[in-house]
């Protein structure tokens, strides 16, 4: 297929998608579609419109703030306890499906896969679950006296029923001495999860920047630096540290995944700070920028060729020492991901691959897919701003369908049109296209293997893309008293 | 790093020495007991142990942890995917909505139709009557239900959205393209019991809005309706239809969700199976309906009995008892003999447990779910000689469930070591376990971490079970359902015996191959 029909057919998936609408939402969804290429001028990554209201009554895959900022950016801070506040059902829900891998005792010294819940009664709503909450906060100090602190997520009731969390988590945070952190981060706030992770970024900035006690007797080297916006999914931020400590740089910081509450507050003594999920903590990577003076770079560890060229870029804000070393790092991976290559791309070479993710990974992990020959012919973000489809441009290969905020049925519509040999998406998306016969990996949740950031990262990734394209379970579609 | 001939993902290359380096240089940063003080935390882990944590733990009145319960709209979500071309439709954020689907998925491992009309914060101010005109009106033109099954988020409700109203309107306004489509209302608070009252609040909303009243039933006096109830067990819902089948063809399953969620490769439905519109519309002219989930279908139960003046009556199809209790009513309200092959089902039934019994008596249990899953479970492991020695139902109904179940610990004769623990979570049970023991758990996939913090067996029966496959492809109720919790639990000990044994020249004399 040359790359005027694939424009064509994505140009026509489009219009075919949008006849199905009544007219107000067709005209809505227009604005949200597209298609771009490397060589496009003023294309879908510069036009899409993004961060807007959900057309009602579509499938979204969209969640909301408290997803955002519960599930997200507060939730992976392993020595903190984070109260879902409200009625039961936000905490079961987000409980331990997003593989925020942490080291630690759970229930002892740290919490992350629990469900803390102030499960709202009818009578917290028509009186109010301020006392509620101050009862529940002295509970947890009570039975878990080695919490280095607590959050209080909000679920949407709160903000609604006009609750003073701050002052409860004022009070508490005063008689416990511990860090106490009010988050208002309601449901229905915003459009998306993104609205989430900027009131979680914001709490960060006034609850946790300005905590000195861990700071002052900080010994900093001229190597520090932080890893800002890994949740340690599968063990990312592990297989990532491992790299940056090779070139001779100390991570003094891991945000959020396998953080405790110690790091988020010794993070302002980095001499740089390395952001990876734009989309989550670019707030907050800016707030340390003018408050600190730190400089912030963005880089994606997703396959060898992007890796190579992030270490690099790391490497420039350093002395020779570390970029001799970096480079030392690169050969010595590149000869492992070479072969990982040479084992792997015969097998995937040409495979089309449609993705639908969040965060950085629609644009982020294009270069892993090209890196073993797969060519990326559809992208989309749940919950993007414009400058991350800005930021995506330069990731394209070739004609690229981008679509914002895809309802199921548009994205199920677009893969039987485009016929992509993988979808890559999330949980609820998958058994849809796996049982139209496509192959399909989870890219939130890395399908329960990972980690994929990083050289080792890469063969992982590698391996279970072949896995999930080369699994004979495909050919099991057709029974044999069809087979013409 | 990563050798090509063998690539392994982070289970094993983070014990791979450079990644163990990586994880011991990072405690130099962390704040956590666990990497500064070590030795504390084994000092809390073990007081968390005693009778004294116990106590404070038992006492606590505001925090819930480690529940095992979800929200309302989660039930009646699932109520709405039992009737055809359905679609459930939550009015308030998609972010709940997001988390219902992605909470069945990982379930049944497959797809969950729903949809929200996306309320913000212009609807928290507004109301989210403009949210439910264009949502309805989308949903409709999208995927063409015949059904849309309106339930709310607990944002909805704080605000106070008159359904009825707004769905009126939204039906009015739209041109007409509404007219043939059915749309229910239900108010499913989260804040007001759990996912099994917004599966009664729900399937109570549908009957209630799709039928005639009263005053225009026609009884049909072969028609039998049969609710089975928040049930995760899709082979469950299968048994039942296959022991309705055999009391005739007007034993009618309302609120069928089975296909739905076990539809096979090669082509996606969007919808699958369910009851038909026909026979939802005409629920109210059965002879008799039996609900299979009392506390799942307590509002629902007032509609029948109050409102229609219909027979109601309710069995727990869950162990022999409760199977008899179900197929002695279908006989009784068809007034058909019991049938040849139930009758050869309940001996088979009768004899694997009369071989299995040695494994499961005497044996203690720790056991927690749903109310009626609960009380069925229970009633089978005292059929078994078993002693179901702590009951936990976190969602436990405040009324009848307490004294429904110690009417079945009643015939066990150790009853007096049998706790019931209602309003209770995980956590709670985390310290019974310490304090008084058990030899297995029976739980969802929240027994998980109670399992690696006591070290006791959990055998996997409930809801949710993410962390194993097809299990709700198999049934828990009827003669044959029985027979799955028999080889369930019964291999489940033996596994156990197998595992305690297996210490080579130490206790392998016991590790024997004929069991």
């Amino acid at each position: 297929m040359g790359p005027e029909t694939l424009e064509s057919l994505q140009k026509s998936a489009i219009d075919e998608v949008l006849e199905a609408y009544p007219e107000k939402a067709k005209k809505k969804r227009a604005k949200h579609l597209g298609v771009d290429s490397p060589e496009g001028v003023k294309g879908a990554c510069d036009k899409t419109k993004s961060n807007k209201q959900t057309v009602p009554g579509v499938m979204s895959q969209r969640g909301c703030a408290y997803a955002g900022s519960k599930g997200v950016v507060w939730g992976p801070i392993k020595d903190m306890i984070h109260i879902s506040h409200g009625p039961i059902g936000c905490g079961q829900y987000s409980r331990g499906g997003r593989r925020n891998y942490y080291i630690g005792t759970t229930g002892v010294d740290t919490f992350v896969t629990m469900n803390f819940s102030t499960d709202f009664t009818e009578k917290d709503i028509v009186f109010g679950g301020d006392k509620k909450l101050k009862k529940a906060l002295e509970e947890i100090d009570d039975l878990f006296p080695l919490n280095n602190g607590i959050s209080v997520q909000s679920e949407c009731p709160i903000g609604l029923i006009g609750d003073d969390i701050q002052a409860v988590s004022k009070t508490h945070k005063k008689e416990s001495g511990k860090p106490t952190v009010a988050v208002s981060c309601e449901g229905f706030r915003g459009v998306s999860q993104s609205l989430g992770h900027h009131i979680a970024n914001d709490m960060i900035r006034d609850e946790i920047m300005p905590d000195t006690s861990h700071k002052k007797d900080f010994e900093s080297t001229e190597y520090d630096v932080a890893i800002i916006g890994d949740y340690n999914i599968g063990g990312d931020a592990w297989s990532s540290r491992i790299l940056l400590e090779e070139m001779g740089l100390r991570v003094i910081a891991q945000w959020s995944g396998d953080a405790t509450y110690k790091e988020m507050a010794i993070a302002p003594k980095a001499k740089l700070n390395l952001l990876h999920c734009y989309r989550s903590m670019n707030y907050i990577s800016r707030h340390m920028e003018q408050e600190f003076g730190i400089p912030w770079m963005e880089y994606n560890f997703f396959g060898p060729s992007k890796t190579t060229e992030s270490l690099r870029k790391i490497a420039s804000f350093f002395d020779e020492k570390i970029q001799k070393k970096t480079e030392e790092v690169i050969a010595k991976y590149t000869k492992m991901t070479d072969e990982v290559i040479a084992k792997y791309k015969p097998r995937l070479e040409g495979k089309k691959v449609m993705l639908y993710v969040g965060g950085l990974r629609p644009r982020h992990v294009i270069g892993a897919y090209e890196d073993l020959g797969m060519e990326i012919i559809g992208t989309g973000y749940e919950f993007a701003h414009g400058d991350d489809y800005k930021r995506t441009k330069e990731d394209l290969e070739r004609s690229t369908l981008i679509y914002d905020d895809v309802s199921e049925y548009e994205l199920e519509k677009f893969v039987e049109k485009l016929r992509p040999d993988l979808v890559a998406a999330g949980v609820k998306e998958k058994y849809v296209f796996q049982k139209m016969g496509l192959p399909f990996r989870q890219m939130h949740s890395w399908d329960y293997s990972g980690p994929y950031h990083g050289y080792d990262a890469f063969a992982i990734f590698a391996k279970d893309m072949d896995l999930a394209m080369n699994s004979p379970v495909w050919d099991h579609n057709t029974a044999p008293w069809d087979e013409k | 790093m990563q050798n090509v001939e063998n690539i392994v993902n982070g289970q094993k290359l983070f014990q791979k020495p450079e990644y163990q380096e990586v994880l011991e240089n990072k405690k130099e940063f962390e704040g956590h007991a666990g990497a500064t003080n070590p030795e504390k935390v084994k000092e809390i882990a073990d007081w968390t142990k005693s009778w004294e944590y116990r106590e404070k733990n038992l006492a606590r009145e505001a925090i819930t942890i480690n529940p095992s319960k979800a929200c309302q709209p989660l039930g009646a979500v699932m109520a709405a995917l039992g009737f055809e071309n359905t679609m459930p439709y939550v009015h308030g954020s998609h972010g709940c909505v997001a988390y219902f689907r992605s909470y069945f998925t990982r379930h049944f491992k497959e797809p969950t139709p729903c949809v929200s009309d996306s309320m913000s914060e212009s609807a928290a101010v507004f109301g989210g009557l403009a949210n439910m005109k264009d949502g309805l009106r989308n949903a409709n033109a999208l995927y063409k239900p015949d059904m849309i099954a309106v339930s709310t988020t607990c944002m909805a409700e704080v605000i106070g959205d008159d359904l009825k109203a707004f769905t009126a309107s939204a039906k009015e306004e739209a041109e007409g393209e509404m007219d043939d489509t059915l749309i229910p209302s239900a108010h499913t608070p989260s804040f007001v019991g759990s996912h099994i009252t917004g599966y009664d609040n729900m399937i109570r909303a549908i009957l209630e809005q799709t039928n005639p009243t009263k005053a225009e039933k026609v009884v049909d006096e072969e028609r039998i309706n049969i609710i089975p109830g928040f049930e995760p067990y899709l082979g469950s819902l299968k048994e039942i239809k296959n022991i309705s089948k055999m009391f005739g063809d007007k034993v009618v399953m309302i609120g069928d969700h089975q296909e739905q969620w076990d539809t096979g490769a090669g082509e996606y439905k969007l919808y699958a199976g369910g009851t038909s519109l026909e026979d939802t519309k005409t629920a109210i002219n059965a002879k008799a309906t039996i609900s299979l989930q009392k506390y799942s279908t307590v509002t629902t139960s007032k509609l029948i009995k109050n409102k229609w003046k219909q027979e109601y009556k309710t069995a727990n199809p869950i162990g022999l008892s409760g199977t008899d209790e179900f197929v002695m009513m279908l006989s009784e309200l068809t007034g058909k003999e019991v049938p040849e092959e139930l009758k050869a089902q309940i001996a088979r039934l009768v004899d694997a447990m009369q071989d299995s019994y040695p494994y499961m008596h005497g044996k203690s249990f720790a056991v927690w779910g749903d109310p009626d899953f609960l009380l069925g479970l229970v009633s089978f492991l005292v059929e078994m000689g078993s002693v179901p020695a702590h009951i936990v139902c976190n969602n436990a109904p405040r009324k009848g469930w307490k004294e429904d179940m110690e009417a079945v610990l009643e015939k066990s004769p150790s009853k007096d070591e049998c706790q019931i623990w209602p309003s209770k979570d995980l956590w709670h049970l985390r310290s019974l376990l310490f304090t008084e023991p058990v030899d297995f758990m029976i739980g969802n996939v929240y027994g998980k971490e109670l399992y690696r913090d006591t070290g006791i067996p959990l055998i996997r029966i409930g809801f949710p079970i993410f962390d194993r496959h097809h299990l709700h492809r198999y049934s828990m109720s009827g003669y044959e359902g029985a027979l799955n919790l028999l080889t369930w639990i019964t291999n489940g000990v033996l596994d156990q015996l197998d595992e305690e044994t297996k210490g080579i020249a130490e206790t392998d004399y016991f590790f024997d191959s004929v069991r």
